[in-house]
Formats: C-alpha cells, sequence, structure tokens
C-alpha cells in the first residue's frame, strides 16, 4: 500500500476513467438534471454520498458473504439488492432526520438507486480490488476511495455541463436541435475532450 | 446449488424486514389534508406564490402559514376547493392581469444599433437599452419566455400582448421586465394608458408616434377620470362614473395611447 497506488486510483477516478465521459455509465441523470448547475450539484453530491456507502457496503457483503459461501458470480444481483435497500434506508432516514436536506437531496435519491454509475463502481472495485493478494484494509481502502473518487469526477462533468447548459439557454440554438439533441452532441464533444486523459495511463 | 439459493433468499428477507422495519421506525407523519391541496393546485410549480413549489404551498397552506388564495393562477375555483378541504372561507379576491404599459416598439426610434444577445436582460445593460425612449419596451420577449402559461406573444410591432384568458397575474413578467413595464391591473379596469413616458411632449414626439405627451384632452373630456401628472395620463378608476365617455376619449387621443382591452 504505497502513495501511487492511491494518486493512481484518485486520479484514476476522477478523470481517466471517468465513469460518464469514458465508461458512459450513469447517463441518464447526466442529461436529466444538468438542466441548471444547482440541482446537477446537489444530484453530484448524492451520487458522491452513495457510491461511497455503497462501495464499502459492497465490499463486506463480497469478502463475508461472497466468498466464504463460494458463490462470486451471484456478485451482481447481490449488489443490485444491496445498493437498492441502501439507498431506500438512506431515503427514509434523511426524510426522518433532516426535511431540508431531503427537500434538497431526497428527490435525487430514488434517481440513485437505479442509477448504474453506483452499480458500476461496486463491479468495478470487485474486479480491481477485491480479489485474493491484496490485504484486506488495502483493498477496503482503496475500494471506498474509488467509490468516493468516481462521485467526485461525477460532480465535476455535471457541474460542468450544466454551467454548459445555462450559457446554451442564451443562444440562438437551431430548432431541431434545442435541449436534448445538442446536449447530447456537446457530451459527446467532452467525451472526446476527456478521451485525452487515457495518454496519462499510468 | 442449495448455497447461493439460502444465502440470496437471505440477503433478500433480511434486507426486506430490515427495511420493512425501518419504515416504522422512521415513519414521518404527514397530515393527509396537505396531500388533498397539493391534488386541489394547479401543479404548474410556477412559483408565483414564492414557495418552492406546489408542495410546499401545499404545506404552508394547511400549517396556516399562507393564505388560502396565495395561489393565483389557481383562481377562484382553487380557492374553492382548498376552502372545502380545510373548511374555510374564502375571501373572494379581485382578478388580476399583466399589463404591458408601452405601445412603441419597432415604431419608437433607436439609439443605437444592438447586435449582442437577444434579451432584453441583455440589451437593457448597455445604457438602458437601445431604445431612444428611457421609459420603453425592448422588445426582445423575456416576458414571452418567462410566462409559465403562454399567454404573452409579440406582435407585428414587438410589442408584447396578454393573452387575458390566460394570463393568471403571477408576476413572473412583471418581475423578469427589465423596464418595468409591465404592470399587475384589476381586470375589470379595461380601459388603460398604454405608456409610462415621463418625458415632455417634445421629446415624446421625436422619438415615438404612439406615447402620451401629456396633453390632457383625456383629463378633460372624462371629468377626471384620467390625470395628468408628470407628463403621463392615467386612468384612475375611483372617479370613473357609469357616463364616462370612454370610447370618446380612446378616439380622441391625439397619439392613440389609450387602449382597451
Amino acid at each position: 500500500m504505497d502513495l501511487s497506488m492511491f494518486l493512481s486510483v484518485i486520479i484514476g477516478a476522477i478523470f481517466i476513467n471517468n465513469f460518464i465521459l469514458s465508461k458512459f455509465l450513469g447517463l441518464c441523470s447526466f442529461i436529466g438534471i444538468s438542466k441548471e448547475t444547482k440541482p446537477a450539484l446537489y444530484m453530484g453530491v448524492s451520487v458522491t454520498f452513495v457510491t461511497t456507502c455503497a462501495s464499502i457496503i459492497t465490499w463486506a457483503i463480497y469478502n463475508f458473504i461472497l466468498v466464504p459461501c463460494h458463490i462470486e458470480y451471484l456478485r451482481t444481483i447481490s449488489f443490485i439488492l444491496v445498493i437498492a435497500s441502501f439507498v431506500q434506508l438512506v431515503e427514509m432516514v434523511i426524510k426522518k432526520f433532516s426535511q431540508a436536506l431531503y427537500r434538497t437531496l431526497g428527490i435525487y435519491l430514488p434517481l440513485i438507486t437505479v442509477n448504474c454509475a453506483v452499480l458500476g463502481v461496486a463491479v468495478l472495485n470487485s474486479e480491481m480490488f477485491f480479489k485474493p493478494g491484496l490485504n484486506t484494509l488495502t483493498s477496503f481502502t482503496l475500494s471506498a476511495l474509488q467509490g468516493f473518487c468516481v462521485g467526485l469526477g461525477y460532480i465535476l462533468v455535471m457541474l460542468f455541463m450544466s454551467g454548459i447548459r445555462e450559457r446554451l439557454e442564451l443562444c440562438d440554438v437551431p430548432k431541431s436541435f434545442k435541449d436534448a439533441p445538442i446536449s447530447f452532441i456537446i457530451a459527446s464533444l467532452m467525451s472526446m475532450a476527456f478521451m485525452g486523459f487515457s495518454g496519462f495511463r499510468f | 446449488m442449495l448455497i447461493p439459493i439460502l444465502t440470496m433468499s437471505l440477503m433478500g428477507l433480511l434486507f426486506g424486514l430490515g427495511l420493512a422495519y425501518a419504515s416504522n421506525i422512521f415513519r414521518v407523519e404527514i397530515d393527509p389534508k396537505i396531500d388533498r391541496v397539493i391534488h386541489a393546485l394547479p401543479g404548474a410549480n410556477c412559483g408565483a406564490c414564492g414557495m418552492a413549489g406546489c408542495a410546499s404551498l401545499a404545506e404552508a397552506i394547511v400549517n396556516g402559514k399562507s393564505e388560502i388564495t396565495s395561489c393565483a393562477p389557481g383562481g377562484q375555483e382553487v380557492y374553492n376547493r382548498i376552502a372545502e378541504i380545510l373548511g374555510a372561507e374564502v375571501k373572494v379576491k379581485k382578478k388580476k392581469i399583466a399589463r404591458i404599459r408601452c405601445n412603441g416598439g419597432k415604431r419608437s426610434s433607436d439609439k443605437y444599433e444592438y447586435s449582442g444577445l437577444k434579451k432584453c436582460a441583455g440589451v437593457s445593460l448597455l445604457a438602458g437599452g437601445n431604445k431612444e425612449c428611457r421609459f420603453g419596451c425592448l422588445g426582445f420577449g423575456d416576458c414571452v419566455s418567462i410566462c409559465p402559461f403562454d399567454a404573452i406573444r409579440l406582435n407585428e410591432n414587438n410589442i408584447p400582448v396578454v393573452n387575458g384568458s390566460k394570463c393568471t397575474a403571477c408576476g413572473k413578467c412583471v418581475k423578469t421586465c427589465p423596464k418595468k413595464i409591465i404592470i399587475l391591473e384589476n381586470a375589470d379596469h379595461k380601459i388603460y394608458v398604454k405608456c409610462l413616458s415621463q418625458d415632455k411632449a417634445v421629446v415624446v414626439k421625436s422619438i415615438c408616434p404612439v406615447g402620451c405627451i401629456g396633453c390632457k384632452i383625456c383629463e378633460k373630456l372624462s371629468v377626471g377620470a384620467f390625470i395628468v401628472e408628470n407628463n403621463l395620463s392615467k386612468a384612475d378608476y375611483t372617479k370613473a362614473k357609469s357616463d364616462t365617455p370612454w370610447q370618446a376619449v380612446i378616439e380622441k387621443c391625439p397619439t392613440k395611447c389609450i387602449a382597451r382591452e
């Protein structure tokens, strides 16, 4: 467990393997909630929270339930189960204890339940860090870190996109390209720009 | 074969029971009235009431923090329905309508040629707009695009026209207009002066063919139902009588800036 490993996970998750622009996960919320900066930021924060927690929980489920029972092939379905229940639980807790927070984040939580980015980070973690050989603490830390950084990458791209779309509101876009089509074009251009980071692969 | 089935069923059962238990612990009591009021409201989430949306307004109404008549777009019908749910009385509120108090548009002359962002908000940043008249409509239709009820259109002179049957007096256009020429007025008062220029007659005549020049013809003809102040005429409905010659006033106005809906 050395520093370079942490660094490569951080940079890899935020830029090189950015979930939205390189792995094309979480696209529905990316297009759906990027019209204004504020909701985009809230959505990003919610996703970051959930990906971090989901990484930790799926790590525990994988290592303490799936591996001892030798049913690693049921990874996907058990992760879906865990993530969906977890998000539901978080929604309930927030609703109970902080109405203000619920009003800002609450509406996004059901969207996250079915967000492929969250499942994606769990599966990616299990492929990268859950293998035998890494000691338990390392694989746990790296998983949690990757979950968090994937969320950061998501926030970053959501802010880019919402900023661009806010400015786009003021532009004279041809009618047939208004709203979603022009957003897809922008997304593809941004994605190409992010391809440049692959050169940094280490 | 047995182990995977057992583990997965156990996990599913555990999470399901956990959630059921948690939902019991973390249950939030909600007044069922709030839900019914939400359904009674128009659901446009226009924000005219000043709340975040219809749901927040419904909560405020049920908790007594807002008036039943807070939802201007809803109108009388919605007030009645909410009152029925809450068992309260409705005070009748006069219907209001947004009025555009300028008739110049393309006809009034320009101060400079503007080629920037096609928004009133944009052009108004440059010396208060590209119109010679410092009171007049800029004609880029910010009010048209902000109207949540699709009630405003630009006419051939680039002047917004409000559709009285669609307008709910939510006040969004009033807030967005940088020249503040949109005013909410009593919808029953059909006759109004379509100009807000306080410039002197000479100035008005040189820059706009349809601006009020403060000639006081309307004041004399209507016997006080119009008042001219600061070179601008204004309809005063408190002085209006049943025999006020509205039609004559509209016809006699030299610049035809008095309008009837």
